[in-house]
């Protein structure tokens, strides 16, 4: 590989895929194809663990084309996923997602895939009992994989924020702004979901797009969102901005919107705007149709193929990924003390005039590039797994 | 640390970057500005008189509507400020739900200036 020839060159130390890309972690991973099979899939996962993750989840069955189309193609999609290095799905028997299309998701990307389904195996213990033996095998055969060096435009970085206060416009976001111009100057791709947070900035991210059509798109999903709180007769303020959004001094949506689209950075141009969980395709800037809830989001752009997610805040929160890594940044000093426990990098010099943006932003890039080399995040070290798919409809 | 941050030229508002008191007069970017009531950090000041639906401005975007005359050095918050967005509440015909497309983004010297790294970097 030519990136290997080129140490001048910012990189990190990944595992490569037969696929040809990169992942962060090496994971194997047990997917539930439903919620009823949740609870045996962590059970296995937990005999194999740190190495074995579960994928619990509330769907699978009783939904509708479009929701379930939605579920099985992000459960697909972390089966697939770079920082996966094996897959255990757990079946049940009779719902609606079909284990053979998982398993087989795993195997086109070169990855083993096996299936317990507890209906034919005999009933919960028997179930538990085979995926165990099978989550340790494959773990077994992961150990011998290496870490190798990677060339940081095999990077795809998430872009969140959540528990935003006025810190999070002022500092936090601007530092990943920062780094996200860096990346995609670098030739790595960069992902911003929460469209209900883009709403009021749409324009700035519209001016930057490389062709009509990722513009178009963008002013499309965020008049969809508009249109669909009008058809609801619902006014979306009494959620954004949130409660503590408020009490922090964030007014309105459009205010929240620019603040949160400085991770976005300046300069990146915006290339694709794609559907939730779908491949993130192109070097770059992506646009991702996510909820602004947190755990959707992330699992939604982690789907997408992000290694590692960059997750700003001002007020604190724990969120984490099964299978990324996610950094934990504030710009508010008392967060940082208050929330030790979760927070990876304190920048809040930047309010006090201690530190420069650019200061903030050299330690944050190499904070990036240290956790997709294996460094364990605060969010990793807690266990903190959250996952949560995306759903429009009701479940019937 | 400043008592209050001017992100942008354009800007109505500035944010409060530490409690601001009634009375006490503060510097916006040479001009100054008397507090007309408590403020919290992270709260904005009017910066001038903003006038019954005009537009407040920070990051040198709108940031929603004066709901009220906002007299300068006023606390502004959800009290005076209405958002134009996400409102299925109100009648789309009297209201400006479209993608503000056609307004034009900062351009790069704005930015430039009126980024929150140069203003609080110096």
């Amino acid at each position: 590989m030519s990136s290997t020839n080129k140490p001048s060159r910012p990189g990190f130390l990944g595992y490569r895929r037969t696929d040809g890309r990169v992942g962060t972690r090496n994971h194997v991973l047990v997917v539930p194809t439903v919620i009823c099979s949740a609870v045996v899939a962590e059970r296995i996962a937990a005999s194999a663990a740190p190495v074995a993750v579960a994928l619990p989840h509330l769907a699978g069955c009783g939904q509708l084309g479009p929701d379930m189309r939605v579920t099985h193609d992000t459960l697909a999609a972390y089966c697939a996923h770079p920082n996966v290095g094996a897959v255990l799905v757990v079946a049940l028997g009779c719902e609606q997602v079909v284990a053979q299309h998982l398993a087989e998701a795993a195997r086109r990307h070169g990855k083993p895939a096996e299936i317990v389904a507890i209906q034919s195996e005999g009933g919960t213990v028997r179930a538990t009992e085979k995926g165990s033996r099978i989550a340790q095998s494959l773990a077994g055969g992961l150990a011998t994989q290496e870490r190798e060096w990677c060339d940081i435009s095999e990077l795809v970085l998430s872009l969140k924020c959540g528990g935003s206060d006025y810190t999070s416009g002022l500092a936090s976001n601007p530092t990943l702004g920062r780094v996200t111009d860096r990346l995609v100057e670098l030739g790595g791709s960069a992902v911003l979901g929460e469209i209900a947070e883009i709403m009021g900035a749409e324009h700035l991210l519209a001016s930057r797009a490389t062709h009509a059509q990722a513009a178009t798109k963008l002013i499309q999903i965020i008049t969809r969102v508009e249109t669909e709180a009008r058809a609801l007769g619902l006014d979306i303020r009494g959620t954004q901005p949130s409660p503590g959004n408020i009490r922090g001094g964030l007014t309105t949506i459009e205010e929240k919107s620019l603040g949160a689209t400085h991770k976005g950075g300046e300069r990146a141009p915006l290339e694709d705007v794609v559907a939730y969980a779908a491949p993130i395709a192109r070097k770059g800037l992506t646009v991702m149709d996510t909820p602004g809830l947190d755990v959707e989001s992330v699992t939604g752009m982690v789907g997408g193929g992000a290694q590692v997610v960059v997750f700003t805040t001002g007020l604190g929160t724990p969120t984490g990924n099964p299978i990324a890594p996610v950094i934990k940044i504030t710009g508010n000093a008392r967060t940082a003390r208050q929330m030790e426990d979760n927070i990876d990098l304190d920048v809040s010099g930047i309010m006090d005039e201690s530190e420069t943006l650019d200061g903030a932003a050299d330690r944050l890039f190499a904070e990036v590039l240290d956790v997709a080399s294996g460094r364990q995040t605060k969010a990793e070290t807690l266990g903190h797994r959250e996952f949560a798919i995306h759903r429009r409809n009701p479940t019937i | 640390m400043k008592a209050v941050l001017v992100i942008s030229a354009r800007d109505n508002v500035a944010t409060a970057l530490q409690p601001l008191q009634t009375g006490q007069v503060i510097d916006a970017g040479g001009a100054g500005i008397t507090v007309t009531e408590a403020i919290a950090p992270g709260h904005k000041i009017a910066l001038r008189t903003i006038e019954l639906g005009e537009a407040v401005i920070k990051y040198g975007s709108p940031i929603g509507t004066a709901s009220a005359v906002i007299p300068a050095g006023a606390h502004v918050h959800t009290h005076n400020v209405a958002s134009s967005r996400g409102r299925g509440d109100i009648d789309p015909a009297s209201a400006d739900l479209q993608p503000r497309l056609a307004e034009p983004p900062d351009d790069a010297a704005t930015r430039a200036n009126g980024t929150p790294s140069r203003v609080i970097n110096k």
